[in-house]
């Protein structure tokens, strides 16, 4: 059999396969949903969901486990555009962008876009600078084409460390998220989530490396976008009857937006916004008066008290006298931090921002720089995208340059199914809160408003602030990560589709974790062990060198996730920014501009990232923590930029580097620039080089 | 490796399809942007254009823009002969 219709066999088998299993799934939904209705208990439903997936997982894991290079690398380079498709896209959507975005339109409305166009955008860049390109050259890391482009070692142990470096903090982030969500499922506590989800992302990825990792990554798509889509359908018919959501919100957004007004003059909002601004602004004038402001504060409690006592009052006056005098401060210390965390109820005074307005701010100046940092946010995110090696990678892995090319638009198609529908969903989440939760009598609180309140009161707690027994928009506090999680119930939806949702969480929480375990582990494994340490080793003391990484750097990453330690939002996009300014430009000007030098690369890359570093470490509060960073944050500040795209300054540097450098230094030797036409042209007859390694 | 005249306009071609296309990307994400209070407020079906355009104008035309450059690419290999062969 010739090797195209062998394709072609593997291809009709792959489609058969998946459409059994995506039957087989369903079909399980079915199985479980006639389970809960005759009466099996929901904690069963959770772990029925956490072990049937997880257990898929691992099969898939076993099944394709390998010790031949080719398929251990780059899954033998065989796997058709379509699928490499869906194994990109549940590679790049995280648990960020599978449970956090949708909360992050929800709370930031118009501003919140930056991450839906920043993270699909990016493929454009993908698509047209990198991907064809990188698979024409055909090995098995992105350091690979560093360190054969820029000549040597030095361009490739950069590459290394910048990749750690981004996969690293990623990676992070993404075991934070399989430890919350396992957490949810199972009922244990966190730290033990964490090392359970560990457990399920090394089956899917130490047996069978980037083979076994893509075979699972198609199956934990095809989860999670069922999982997204079905609750986001159920509460658009809900609110429109019509089953396209994407379509037909829009006329929820006008309701929305009219609601908005009426809410921005309703003097019951307006009254318990100015007093959440006293309380704030009381517990600053105390914060301000400390030390002293703490005696006074506890006489005048003790006083109160007493006062209660002699004065015969009712017993629950009573109670709340001795209440205050009970929960007062112990030190000025403790006043300091109850009094900060008072003050910090300012917020919540502010009006409710109007969901489709573009840029809200006090003037124009605030709002001048409002824009400035959305686009930055974009391009950050956007040439981010298009230089985290964990999705580069996923490109050595089809069959062709052909299918490179055609890989990036299913990758991009299979995103845009998610991406284009959270919009929806905040806007749907929005309506059914802003006009049915809003004004509800708290006796009459919608079930899954109570049950959220019990299971998490930082996703959702409401205080009747102004004691008239309704609902006022500003009485409710939201954490945007429910906006996902509640949707099933907010929808009337049976519990099985919430199990549901959160195995679709774990799934995209898993899959993005092991593409990156795998490029960390192949980072040292391949470039800083075969490469440049032992060029001799056998191809299994490699595989085996590699596997014991990837055990290694999932227990380190999933320890420094057990920590808690910093905010892992901002972890998320640190990697997009440091990925941006250390590997865009040498990637780019590596295929496009013959003349760039290895000494300009290597300069280039350290510039882009250090400059991008620098900035985070200067201005982010937790990094300025860790650094020890003292001068105020507005002397670090440049252009008025959010710590978040510091990556603004760092492509554009890396570029002036690598061009001013390359443009004082000898060009590069005869055969580099041979090897920048190989990989420009997909075949070219006469020409003997092979990059391609097998 | 010699690169023969037809190789050269292959790539030529290459860069001003990829060059149109980056326009469109970025008018389509940073001008749309920009002026999004300013000229782009309108009614839209509902939406404000400029919300429609951040949650699914721009995503459609990123879509269309790496489809389009995909066939565009594939045609230009066989048509400079360097398409890759049947074997691959």
């Amino acid at each position: 059999m010739s090797a195209v219709t062998s394709q072609k066999a593997f291809t009709a088998q792959l489609k058969k396969v998946y459409t059994f299993y995506t039957g087989g799934f369903l079909f399980f939904l079915v199985v479980l949903a006639i389970l809960e209705q005759m009466g099996m208990p929901r904690a069963w439903i959770g772990y029925t969901f956490l072990i049937a997936t997880v257990l898929l997982y691992a099969g898939i894991g076993v099944m394709s486990r390998t010790s031949d290079a080719s398929e251990y690398y780059v899954a033998g380079r065989r796997v058709p555009a379509v699928f490499n498709g869906m194994a990109t896209g549940a590679d790049w959507m995280s648990a960020a962008s599978f449970i956090g975005m949708a909360g992050t339109l929800y709370l930031q409305g118009y501003s919140g876009l930056a991450f839906i166009m920043g993270w699909t955008g990016g493929y454009v860049l993908v698509a047209l600078f990198l991907a064809p390109y990188l698979r024409k050259f055909g090995q098995f890391t992105i350091p690979d084409f560093l360190g054969a482009r820029y000549g040597g070692n030095a361009a490739r142990f950069v590459g290394v460390l910048i990749a750690i470096l981004c996969s690293f903090v990623y990676v992070v982030a993404q075991i934070y998220g399989v430890g919350l969500i396992t957490a949810r499922l199972s009922g244990l506590s966190f730290e033990v989530g964490v090392f359970v989800g560990l457990a399920g992302i090394l089956v899917c990825s130490f047996l069978g490396g980037m083979r076994a990792v893509t075979w699972t990554q198609v199956a934990q798509y095809i989860i999670l976008i069922v999982a997204y889509l079905i609750p986001v359908v159920w509460l658009s018919v809900k609110h429109t009857s019509i089953p396209l959501p994407q379509l037909v919100y829009g006329s929820v957004l006008e309701k929305v937006t009219a609601r908005e007004e009426q809410l921005l003059k309703d003097p019951k909002e307006l009254e318990v916004r100015k007093m959440f601004a006293d309380r704030a602004a009381a517990a600053d004038a105390k914060l301000k008066a400390l030390p002293g402001s703490f005696d006074s504060g506890k006489a005048d409690v003790q006083k109160a008290f007493e006062d209660a006592k002699a004065g015969n009052v009712p017993g629950d006056q009573l109670a709340a006298a001795q209440k205050a005098v009970d929960t007062y401060p112990k030190d000025a210390a403790a006043a300091k931090a109850a009094w900060t965390k008072d003050a910090a109820v300012k917020g919540r005074a502010n009006a409710p921002l109007r969901h489709g307005e573009a840029f809200p701010a006090a003037n124009e100046k605030a709002r001048d720089i409002t824009r400035k940092n959305f686009l930055a946010l974009i391009f950050c995110l956007m040439v981010g995208t298009a230089a985290l090696p964990h999705i580069l990678m996923r490109y050595y892995t089809t069959p062709s340059v052909k299918a490179a090319r055609d890989s990036v638009f299913w990758s991009l198609f299979f995103i845009f199914l998610l991406y284009f529908t959270a919009p929806a969903l905040a806007v749907l989440v929005k309506f059914d809160i802003y006009t049915l939760l809003v004004g509800t009598e708290f006796t009459k609180l919608p079930a899954w408003v109570n049950s959220w309140q019990r299971v998490d009161p930082s996703l959702l707690s409401i205080v009747d602030v102004n004691k008239d027994g309704l609902v006022q928009l500003a009485e409710i506090a939201i954490g945007g990560d429910i906006v996902v999680l509640a949707t099933p119930e907010i929808a009337g939806l049976p519990y099985v589709i919430s199990g549901l949702v959160a195995a679709g969480g774990l799934a995209a929480a898993l899959s993005t974790a092991d593409g990156l375990l795998l490029t960390i582990a192949n980072a040292l494994s391949h470039d800083l062990y075969y490469k440049m340490i032992n060029p001799n080793a056998s191809t299994s003391m490699r595989i085996g060198v590699s596997k014991a990484l990837l055990l290694v750097v999932a227990i380190l990453a999933a320890y420094v996730a057990s920590l808690k330690v910093a905010d892992i939002l901002f972890l998320v996009s640190a990697a997009f920014s440091l990925a941006a300014g250390g590997f865009f430009p040498a990637l780019v000007l590596g295929i496009f501009w013959k003349r760039a030098t290895g000494i300009a690369a290597v300069l280039g890359m350290i510039a882009g990232v250090s400059v991008t570093f620098y900035y985070m470490a200067t201005t982010q509060p937790w990094m300025r923590g860790l650094f020890g960073v003292t001068s105020p944050i507005a002397d670090n500040t440049w252009w008025d930029i959010a710590p978040i795209s510091a990556g603004l300054f760092g492509v554009p540097l890396g570029f002036l580097v690598i061009i001013l450098v390359s443009l004082v230094t000898p060009a590069p030797k005869r055969e580099v620039q041979e090897l920048v036409e190989h990989v420009r042209y997909p075949n070219i007859k006469g020409d003997t080089m092979n990059t391609s390694a097998m | 490796m010699q690169l023969t005249e037809r190789h050269k306009e292959y790539w030529s071609r290459n860069l001003r399809i990829t060059a149109i296309l980056l326009a469109i990307w970025f008018v389509v994400t940073f001008v749309v942007g920009y002026f999004a209070r300013d000229f782009f407020s309108f009614n839209f079906f509902g939406w404000p254009f400029s919300f429609w355009m951040g949650a699914q104008g721009s995503l459609i035309v990123y879509v269309i823009i790496i489809w389009y450059y995909a066939r565009y690419m594939n045609n230009l290999d066989r048509e400079y002969g360097v398409e890759e062969g049947e074997e691959e």
